[in-house]
C-alpha cells in the first residue's frame, strides 16, 4: 500500500502488525532449523531451547489476536486494509503451530537420545528440512515484498517437499522391517519428518494468504500434491 | 442439520434484476459548471443502491436529479437520459406531480410538517385521493406501521409532529413517504442527524422497506453503507469511478480511488 491514512495512528496499529508477523516469522524460523540440527546432533540442550522459545510464539500470536481485534473494533476496517489484518491473523495462526512443530521435534530428540540416529536418516531428515525452511524464509520474504509470482512460486513448490516426504517414509519403514529394535526411533523419526512436511504446508497456506491480502482474489487452481505416503503399505 | 440456518432463507427474496432506474449519459449543470459528468449506471428492482463519495462529488445531485428536484432552482439544468421503468423522466412532457408520488424522498434533516402526526401522514394522500374517514384512518395506520413507529405514536395521533424525538420525526417522514405508496424512495442522509440508536432503527426499516421499493440512499457514512446496501456507486468529482456490489466495494474495489476513499487514505 503506497498512500497512507488521514489517520496516521491506524498506519501505525497496522504496522506493528506487520513488524510482529515478521518477528515471529524469524523465531518459527530458527526453531525450526535449531530442532533438525539438535535432532541431527543429538543436542539436547539446544532442544530444550526449542521448547522453551515455543512460549514466546504463543504469546506472539496472542498480541496480535489482541491487537488485531482492538484495530477492527476501532477502526471499522475496510477493503485491502480488512484483508491485511484477517490476513495476519491468519498467517499468526500458520506460524504459532509451525513452532509447535518445531517444539514436536525437539521433544522427540529428548526421547531418541542415546538410540543412535542412522546416518542416512538424519540426512534424509535434513534434506526435508532444507526445503521445508527455504519455503518458510521465502513466503517470510514475500510478506515484506508482496509479491504475487514469489507467492504464485512456493504454492506450486511445495510438491518437492511431499515427494521427499514419501520416499523418507519409505526408507524408515524399511528400517523397522529389518530389524524391530528401529521401530521406537522410526516411529519418533516418521512423526519429526511428518512435522516437517507440515511445516512445508503452513508455509504454503501463508503464500495463499499473502496471494488473497494482495489481490483481494484466491489463488486459482488446486495446488499440486505429492505426498502419496497414505498409499505406502508394508509390501512397499 | 436442521438447526442450520439456510443461506437462501438468509438471502433477501424478492430481489429482482430487473433495472428500476437507468440512468444513460447523464451530465448536469449549476449554471455554467458541471456537477456531473457522463454518468451512467443501472439501479436494479427492489434493491438498496448507495452513493457514496466525498463532499461535492455530486452524489446528492444525483439523488436530486431523479425525482427533479433541482428544477425548485434556477439555472440548474440535466442532460442525458434517466429512465424509470423505461420511460425518460427528463423528458418535457413527464408529469411532475405524479413523478414526485412515484419517487419519495427522504431528507438529512427530519422536515415534518407543523402540524398533527395524524395529518402529516393523511396529507399526501388527500392530494391524490379521495378516502372515506376509516379507509384514511387504515392508511395512516398502515403507513405508521410500516415506518416502525406505529406503537410509539398511536396513542398521540393528534399531538404536533414536531413534537417527536429527531429519529422518530425521521421515520414520520418516511411514513410520510410511503403512505403515497411510491415506487422508488430517495434518501439523501437520512441517518447523520440522528442518534446510534435511531440510526439502527432507520437501517432495520431500510432493510424491511427494500422488500417492497427500490430505495436509493446517499450517505457519508461508509459502514452504513456497506450495512444496508446491496450495490454501491462510487463518485469523485461528479465522476462515477466505480459501481459494484456492495460487498466487493467492500472487500476488494477494482478502482484505486475507491480503495484509498473506502480506506480512509484520500488527502
Amino acid at each position: 500500500m503506497a498512500s497512507t491514512h488521514i489517520l496516521s495512528a491506524y498506519d501505525e496499529e497496522l504496522q506493528y502488525l506487520t513488524r510482529r508477523i515478521s518477528e515471529m516469522g524469524g523465531l518459527a524460523e530458527q526453531m525450526c532449523l535449531d530442532a533438525v540440527r539438535a535432532l541431527v546432533n543429538s543436542d539436547s540442550a539446544l532442544a530444550q531451547k526449542v521448547i522453551s522459545d515455543d512460549v514466546i510464539l504463543d504469546n506472539g500470536e496472542r498480541e496480535i489476536q489482541e491487537k488485531a481485534i482492538i484495530t477492527i473494533a476501532r477502526r471499522q476496517p475496510v477493503a485491502a486494509d480488512l484483508r491485511e489484518i484477517v490476513g495476519t491473523l491468519r498467517i499468526a495462526a500458520d506460524l504459532e503451530r509451525v513452532g509447535d512443530l518445531g517444539k514436536n521435534t525437539a521433544k522427540r530428540v529428548i526421547a531418541v537420545q542415546g538410540t543412535g540416529v542412522p546416518r542416512k536418516l538424519a540426512r534424509g531428515l535434513e534434506h526435508l528440512s532444507d526445503l521445508a525452511l527455504v519455503q518458510l524464509k521465502e513466503v517470510l520474504d514475500v510478506y515484506v515484498s508482496r509479491s504475487i509470482e514469489k507467492a504464485e512460486a512456493i504454492r506450486l513448490r511445495d510438491e518437492e517437499i511431499d515427494a521427499m516426504y514419501t520416499s523418507l517414509f519409505r526408507e524408515l519403514l524399511t528400517y523397522m522391517m529389518e530389524d524391530p529394535r528401529n521401530i521406537t526411533t522410526c516411529t519418533h523419526l516418521l512423526f519429526c519428518a511428518k512435522n516437517i512436511e507440515r511445516i512445508g504446508d503452513h508455509a504454503t497456506n501463508i503464500a495463499e494468504t499473502i496471494y488473497y491480502m494482495t489481490t483481494g482474489a484466491q489463488p486459482e487452481g488446486e495446488r499440486p500434491k505429492d505426498d502419496s505416503s497414505n498409499m505406502v503399505g508394508a509390501a512397499g | 442439520m436442521n438447526n442450520m440456518v439456510s443461506l437462501d432463507k438468509v438471502a433477501p427474496q424478492n430481489i429482482s434484476d430487473k433495472a428500476k432506474i437507468e440512468i444513460k449519459n447523464l451530465n448536469f449543470y449549476y449554471g455554467e459548471s458541471k456537477a456531473l459528468k457522463n454518468i451512467s449506471l443501472q439501479l436494479p428492482e427492489r434493491s438498496v443502491t448507495a452513493f457514496i463519495g466525498p463532499s461535492g462529488c455530486g452524489k446528492s445531485t444525483l439523488l436530486r436529479v431523479l425525482n427533479r428536484i433541482y428544477e425548485l432552482y434556477p439555472k440548474q439544468r440535466a442532460e442525458g437520459e434517466v429512465l424509470v421503468d423505461g420511460k425518460n423522466i427528463l423528458d418535457r412532457s413527464q408529469d411532475l406531480n405524479l413523478l414526485r408520488t412515484k419517487v419519495g424522498m427522504v431528507f438529512q434533516k427530519p422536515t415534518p410538517f407543523p402540524m398533527s402526526i395524524y395529518d402529516n401522514i393523511s396529507f399526501g394522500i388527500k392530494l391524490y385521493e379521495n378516502l372515506s374517514k376509516s379507509e384514511m384512518d387504515e392508511r395512516v395506520e398502515a403507513a405508521l406501521r410500516r415506518a416502525a413507529l406505529w406503537n410509539e405514536v398511536k396513542d398521540k395521533l393528534n399531538a404536533s409532529g414536531l413534537s417527536l424525538s429527531g429519529g422518530q420525526q425521521q421515520r414520520l417522514c418516511i411514513a410520510r413517504t410511503v403512505a403515497v405508496k411510491p415506487e422508488i424512495i430517495l434518501l439523501d442522509e437520512p441517518a447523520s442527524a440522528l442518534d446510534p440508536l435511531s440510526t439502527a432503527k432507520i437501517e432495520e426499516l431500510i432493510d424491511e422497506l427494500r422488500a417492497d421499493y427500490t430505495i436509493v440512499i446517499v450517505t457519508h457514512n461508509m459502514q452504513q453503507a456497506a450495512r444496508v446496501s446491496r450495490q454501491t456507486a462510487f463518485m469523485y468529482l461528479g465522476e462515477l469511478v466505480e459501481f459494484d456490489e456492495t460487498a466487493k466495494i467492500f472487500t476488494s474495489p477494482q478502482e484505486k480511488r475507491t480503495q484509498d476513499y473506502v480506506t480512509g487514505r484520500f488527502g
